[in-house]
């Protein structure tokens, strides 16, 4: 793990308390009546609050993930240098993109 | 409580086997003096290191019943499972013979993250007056009893799965000297520890604090480091 | 991997509280890694019509299902906690007693976790 990628790693950690916590709250919330599409896309849809929140989010996890990602398979699989560099930008940038996605499916 | 001890002795290299030995039990027996009985009696051509055996000089660290410890400091009847104990080399490192490994690369290692003294003063300069109590100075005395027993890098996770990891020990020291005052290699000494296989390689998982057998507390120094490195980074003294 | 790596690998230091704590931290970040993308597509579903979302939520009112979302709540609740931890140990001073914060992030992520459950059920 190079200074680099641990400073954005902790970074990102750091920023997502806030929202993850948001996240949970709002999960614990929503599904106590069941979960249906209607509910969710009534909060979500046109709001440029959960836009924001969720986009960061996705932004934030997409980075995050993909470096906790790469830091295990540093440790635990043989793959090594390029392999891992890889790895870690394909599944960010993956993340990154369905997620957006999502974030759009639910807000436009 | 029973008469004989079985004890399983790893005999070999790493691709050697362990051997069950009958030891009689004694009063106080340390792990150090069953083994020592086991080359005197029963086999002499076992191999082993020890040297103060009253738990000074880190030489006699082994692996008992799977944990990294000084074996002059571990009462058998602490460990004993069912009347057996299992005795291995220090993990991490490679086996010469036996109990005795090679560890040149915890060295290496201690070198490479610059764990070396850099005068700033001559002899012909006065002596620095550091206060003891100067927040530098705790920091420095909280972790400079580290007597390279090994223990601590046997025990840490990351050095078993990352080969570059220059370990909790090197980079422990590497912390003493970044607080010590007289120093002036800090430069280096921050680029070494911010290096690919350096601080920002720990996970904090701590084992290397469980393990010290001079409650020494690597994963701080190492925290300490990690802040510290970053700090530089944040002002352009390190890329 | 040696013989002997084998041995020492049913280490008794693996019983450590501290070390589960950092091996469960990092297989519920693992977990949640592979979880995202088909998170990610569920609501990607929403693209479509509301109908097609409404589908696959139609799965949610199962009660293995309802487990499973608990079991991702106590994931995301042990690996924030757990996080928050790493980052208490390398920023702030050191305080002993690491071992009670430890034992505490796991019960109160379980306890989030049955909450979410009740709700849900």
């Amino acid at each position: 793990m190079t200074l680099r990628l641990y400073l954005l790693q902790r970074l990102t950690a750091a920023l997502m308390v806030p929202l993850i916590a948001g996240h949970l709250a709002t999960i614990i919330y929503a599904t106590h009546h069941g979960l249906s599409a209607t509910d969710i896309l009534g909060r979500t849809r046109g709001s440029l609050g959960w836009a924001l929140f969720y986009g960061l989010f996705v932004l934030l996890a997409s980075v995050h993930a993909s470096i906790g990602l790469r830091s295990v398979c540093a440790d635990w699989t043989p793959l090594r240098g390029r392999a891992l560099t890889l790895l870690m930008w394909g599944f960010g940038l993956l993340l990154a993109f369905l997620g957006a996605r999502a974030v759009y499916a639910v807000i436009a | 409580m029973r008469d004989v001890i079985t004890v399983s002795i790893w005999r070999g290299r790493e691709d050697g086997r362990y051997v069950a030995y009958q030891v009689p039990r004694l009063d106080s027996q340390t792990v150090l003096d069953v083994v020592t009985y086991v080359q005197r009696h029963l086999d002499p051509t076992l191999s082993y290191r020890f040297a103060c055996r009253v738990g000074v000089c880190g030489s006699c660290a082994m692996t008992v019943n799977g944990r990294p410890r000084w074996t002059c400091r571990t009462h058998v009847e602490k460990v004993v499972q069912d009347g057996r104990v299992e005795i291995a080399p220090l993990g991490n490192l490679p086996v010469v013979k036996d109990l005795a490994t090679d560890m040149s690369q915890f060295f290496e290692k201690w070198q490479q993250a610059k764990g070396v003294f850099t005068p700033s003063q001559t002899r012909h300069d006065k002596v620095a007056p550091i206060k003891p109590a100067s927040a530098a100075r705790v920091e420095v005395d909280k972790a400079i009893e580290c007597i390279n027993c090994g223990v601590c890098y046997a025990a840490c996770d990351s050095v078993r799965w990352n080969p570059d990891y220059l370990g909790p020990a090197a980079l422990n020291r590497a912390w003493t000297l970044v607080n010590d005052e007289r120093d002036a290699g800090n430069k280096a000494r921050l680029a070494a520890v911010a290096a690919a296989g350096g601080c920002h390689s720990c996970h904090t998982h701590q084992s290397c604090e469980q393990h010290c057998p001079q409650a020494i507390n690597p994963t701080a120094s190492i925290a300490g480091l990690k802040r510290r490195t970053i700090g530089a980074y944040w002002l352009g003294a390190l890329k | 991997m040696s013989g002997l790596d084998q041995r020492l690998r049913s280490a008794g230091h693996r019983r450590e509280l501290l070390w589960v704590a950092a091996m469960v931290h990092r297989v519920s970040g693992l977990l949640l890694a592979c979880f995202l993308p088909i998170h990610f597509l569920v609501l990607g579903l929403a693209l479509e019509r509301t109908a097609s979302l409404d589908a696959f939520l139609k799965w949610t009112d199962l009660p293995a299902v309802k487990v499973a979302e608990a079991g991702l709540v106590f994931l995301l609740t042990v690996h924030l906690l757990g996080g928050i931890r790493v980052l208490l140990i390398e920023n702030l001073t050191w305080r002993p007693g690491q071992k009670g914060l430890a034992s505490a992030v796991l019960g109160a992520a379980a306890v989030m976790a049955l909450i979410f459950f009740l709700r849900a059920w």
